[in-house]
């Protein structure tokens, strides 16, 4: 800030607080709701403060939900998504480093070829292909079950290329030392690669894991048994069949344990977040 | 280019081969699928295929639907780059003002990048549901009798807001990285040439922004298009009368629901072909970018 | 400990440009061989091919006896200074100590043993438990040293290893490598683009100049005997004066010569002297003076203890064993008459 103009800044504390307020209204909205028992949500307009039924919406959600919505408990969902969320991530980070490993570190024929086809999966978003996909992984017998929630969504053109960046930062020098100290290249991977890429790999991993959790579209698609149901992608199927009964409590409540983790990751590994975030779009 | 390599012929290939076999069964093979079956056309019952040429993509243009489509994921791409880039603009410049309480602002604003698409479609959802919902509720004290499930423009609207509220956080946070890389002393220089705040932003701040509002352009214009599939299908599902149906969303529709495969691979084509598009203006942007 | 030889040894790149040729050197057991040139000499290649991090494509190199062309570099049984110290940042100077034996499978007892007497040779005792980000630049040297001694492997090769220090430092550090290689009787070879740091680690000193070797020799030899216009610009500071042998007429042996070399300190003030050379500039040293002038059109240097004028014409005479005699065309050395 330059001068000190004490309109500017009022006028800018008075847009960061509407702002945030913006931000955080439906989630306000959604909790509330979650605390209310339904007969307050059936007619007239939403409370604004929360309810009494806080402990007992989001218990009855998470041991057994409801049977008539069509979804297992949101804890069975839960757990689904993190399996899903960690499968992802941790595929992602690994077969991508593997993969920068090779093309930073070797020559061998046909590597620009393999560099493209890596290249190419950012050009083709699952949603442009998503029937073939789907018939690819049902022919796989892969429809309900994890490796088909994870193993399609874990090629990364993108953290193939952060890797590649890291690696092409680390002198020169220090492969030769270590070359003369005896190490082949997967000694050299494990000893000297892996842990100087710690912190791109912390950074990566929150982002992953977001990704991984806020699947949508894929899981909808191939998983047809409940049990396999992750809760985003449930969270819909819930709200489906809310038009016939509206128990708006109870799947606002579902909302808001839906978002918790990732959120939480975002706000206390902030920095880990922010990095992974910039340099995945370098 | 790295000086020291491993010699080892095997070795790479057995480090790229879970990548590459992920690439050719999960991309490469159904992507090819998609490109041929959209010169192929199945008769009514499944019995027989044909090869009919461009006759699928024929059909796509001359079908009042997808022509539909395309003007609304115009719209709908267009408003929420717009809307999401100016509010997070205005948000990064009130916090690069700000010196102690710049922390906890932005940690109060991202971290709606966290919550899932579909989470934040099924949130609006309720907010603005014409029964209970307290926007309606506030509207109608103003007078606006609001209803998504019958106003094309309501829809529209409900779809604007989620994905954009969404998107906020994610331009916010490179906004005011951006902000942060311009040297103060630049500023500094155009106050001392008398400058006011409203011209130095002008005149410094946004020229100096430029290769960050490029990128974040294509960015939000790939969001739009493609990421808000989960919003659609957690909201208004295309509808009322196709007001929301977006292309990603149509494609997903006419294959699965509508079973119809040559269209729904025509479409898939034409969808590679925009991302294709926007992937290399995005790269030619990055290489301009290192020359500097 | 080892002889290493090098037999005709070059370096042709894939795309056909050549950074070594053709070169010829014998090193003794326990001797300190110092490649010193200009950037871009192939001081270094030829020490990454010793190494074995660069492939050789002409001639042979022996260790000990063994022809080494193909073989890895962790099986040369060589250790490495490089110029930025190769410390793997992310492990504690003690783990980077022992990394190397511990991938040759040495005993953990023995590596504690080795680590311990190295720690107490460099004096880095203290900070072994330290990460190299936590230590001064003489301190990695020191660590970097260390790691190539814990091997005590056949050989040290040294690349540009003090280039990093500053100048105080660098002479400190000098004397420690000198003393220490002495000490351990380890065959080495350094690689320095700085001639005064040649001079004064070498036993032998070769001078390379464009991928070729232009002498070699012990440093006083080089220095007293130049073998060619190259090397008698590079070795010695000041540099010797090189002048074409028709500005300076009068002095022995011009006549058969296309250049003549006089070193600054061996031209004294003299009045029969036969050069006369008008005083330009001055640069005081504390010690003595450089006192810089023209001869007809030529500049000259000369290493002067008085004081004189700017303007005066000054008249030198160099003792006839002080002039070094070259070939116009070729360079090379002609020994006077």
């Amino acid at each position: 800030m330059i001068e000190n103009r004490p309109f500017l800044n009022i006028l800018a504390h008075l847009t960061l607080i509407l702002g945030v307020a913006a931000v955080a209204l439906p989630v306000w909205v959604a909790f509330v709701a979650s605390t209310h028992p339904v007969s307050s949500l059936i007619s007239g307009t939403v409370p604004l403060l929360p309810g009494p039924d806080l402990v007992k919406n989001y218990s009855r959600m998470l041991s057994s939900g409801v049977s008539t919505m069509g979804t297992p408990p949101v804890g069975l969902m839960m757990m689904n998504s993190l399996i899903m969320a960690l499968a992802i991530a941790i595929g992602k980070i690994a077969i991508s480093m593997t993969s920068a490993f090779a093309i930073v570190y070797f020559r061998f024929r046909f590597r620009m070829l393999a560099f493209w086809c890596i290249f190419i999966t950012m050009m083709l978003p699952v949603e442009v292909r998503i029937v073939p996909t789907f018939k690819v992984v049902a022919d796989l017998g892969m429809l309900n079950s994890y490796a088909g929630l994870s193993i399609p969504l874990i090629a990364s053109a993108t953290a193939t290329f952060l890797f590649r960046q890291v690696f092409l930062t680390i002198p020169d020098e220090l492969t030769e030392a270590a070359r003369i100290d005896g190490a082949g290249p997967m000694k050299f991977f494990r000893d000297i690669l892996l842990p100087l890429s710690r912190t791109n790999m912390a950074a990566l991993f929150v982002i992953l894991f977001i990704y991984g959790w806020n699947q949508y579209l894929w899981p909808l698609l191939i998983t047809t048994d409940s049990s396999y149901y992750t809760i985003v992608a449930g969270i819909k199927r819930m709200a489906d069949s809310v038009d016939g009964v509206p128990q708006w409590n109870l799947v606002m409540a579902t909302a808001i344990l839906a978002m918790l983790p990732p959120v939480l990751v975002v706000i206390f590994m902030q920095r880990l977040f922010v990095k992974g975030l910039v340099e995945t779009e370098k | 280019m790295k000086r020291t390599l491993f010699n080892n012929r095997l070795l790479p290939w057995l480090l790229l081969a879970p990548q590459l076999a992920i690439t050719f069964i999960f991309f490469l093979w159904p992507a090819t699928q998609a490109i041929i079956q959209s010169f192929l056309r199945q008769d009514a019952f499944g019995l027989s295929t044909n090869f009919v040429g461009l006759a699928n993509y024929r059909a796509l243009m001359n079908s009042a639907q997808y022509m539909n489509s395309l003007q609304v994921t115009a719209v709908f791409a267009i408003s929420v780059t717009v809307f999401s880039l100016l509010i997070a603009l205005v948000m990064a410049l009130a916090v690069d003002r700000m010196i102690r309480s710049a922390r906890t602002y932005t940690t109060l604003l991202v971290w709606p990048y966290a919550v899932a698409p579909a989470v934040a479609g099924i949130l609006w959802w309720f907010i603005f549901n014409p029964t209970i919902g307290i926007l309606p509720y506030l509207l109608d004290m103003v007078g606006y009798n609001w209803n998504h499930l019958s106003s094309k423009r309501d829809a529209m609207t409900l779809v604007v807001v989620a994905s954009v509220w969404k998107q906020i956080s994610y331009n916010f946070l490179f906004f005011v990285a951006g902000l942060q890389a311009i040297p103060a002393s630049l500023r500094e220089a155009a106050a001392i040439d008398g400058a006011g705040p409203v011209r130095r932003f002008f005149d410094i701040t946004f020229p100096l922004l430029s290769p960050t509002t490029f990128f974040l352009l294509v960015v939000n214009i790939v969001y739009a298009m493609f990421d808000t599939f989960a919003v659609i299908d957690a909201t208004t599902q295309g509808g009322p009368a196709q007001a929301t149906n977006i292309l990603v969303y149509k494609v997903y529709f006419d294959g699965f629901i509508g079973q119809s495969m040559g269209s729904s691979s025509a479409q898939s084509v034409v969808l590679m072909a925009i991302v294709i598009t926007l992937t290399v203006i995005q790269f030619r942007w990055i290489e301009k970018k290192v020359q500097y | 400990m080892a002889q290493i030889n090098l037999s005709g040894v070059g370096k042709v790149y894939a795309g056909g440009s050549r950074a070594v040729g053709n070169v010829d050197i014998d090193i003794q057991d326990g001797e300190f061989i110092v490649l010193v040139g200009p950037s871009g000499c192939g001081k270094s290649t030829l020490l990454r091919m010793v190494a074995g991090l660069e492939s050789i494509t002409e001639g042979e190199v022996r260790i000990a006896g063994r022809v080494v062309n193909e073989v890895e570099p962790a099986d040369r049984d060589i250790a490495m200074v490089f110029q930025n110290y190769a410390l793997y940042p992310h492990m504690t100077v003690r783990q980077n100590l022992a990394y190397g034996l511990k991938n040759r499978g040495t005993p953990r007892a023995e590596i504690d043993r080795r680590v311990a007497e190295v720690a107490q040779i460099l004096q880095i005792g203290d900070y072994l438990d330290r990460k190299p980000r936590a230590l001064s630049g003489g301190q990695r040297q020191r660590v970097a040293m260390g790691r190539a001694i814990v091997r005590e492997p056949a050989a040290f090769l040294f690349d540009e290893p003090l280039s990093n220090l500053d100048a105080k430092l660098r002479a400190t550090m000098r004397l420690e490598i000198k003393d220490l290689q002495r000490r351990l009787g380890t065959t080495s070879i350094y690689v320095t683009h700085d001639q005064l740091e040649a001079m004064t680690l070498a036993d032998r000193l070769v001078v390379l100049n464009g991928g070729r070797i232009e002498q070699i020799g012990t440093p006083l030899d080089v220095y007293r005997k130049p073998a060619s216009a190259f090397v008698a610009g590079f070795i010695g500071s000041p540099a010797m004066n090189l002048l074409p042998a028709h500005a300076v007429p009068h002095l022995p042996g011009s006549a058969h010569a296309g250049l003549v070399g006089i070193r600054p300190e061996d031209l004294k003030p003299s009045d029969s002297g036969q050069i006369a050379m008008q005083v330009r500039a001055i640069e005081e040293l504390g010690v003595s003076r450089l006192v810089h002038g023209m001869v007809g059109d030529q500049l000259l240097t000369v290493s002067l203890s008085n004081q004189y004028p700017l303007g005066e014409t000054l008249h030198l005479a160099a003792e006839p064993g002080a002039v070094h005699l070259f070939d116009a065309e070729s360079g090379q050395r002609i020994e006077a008459h």
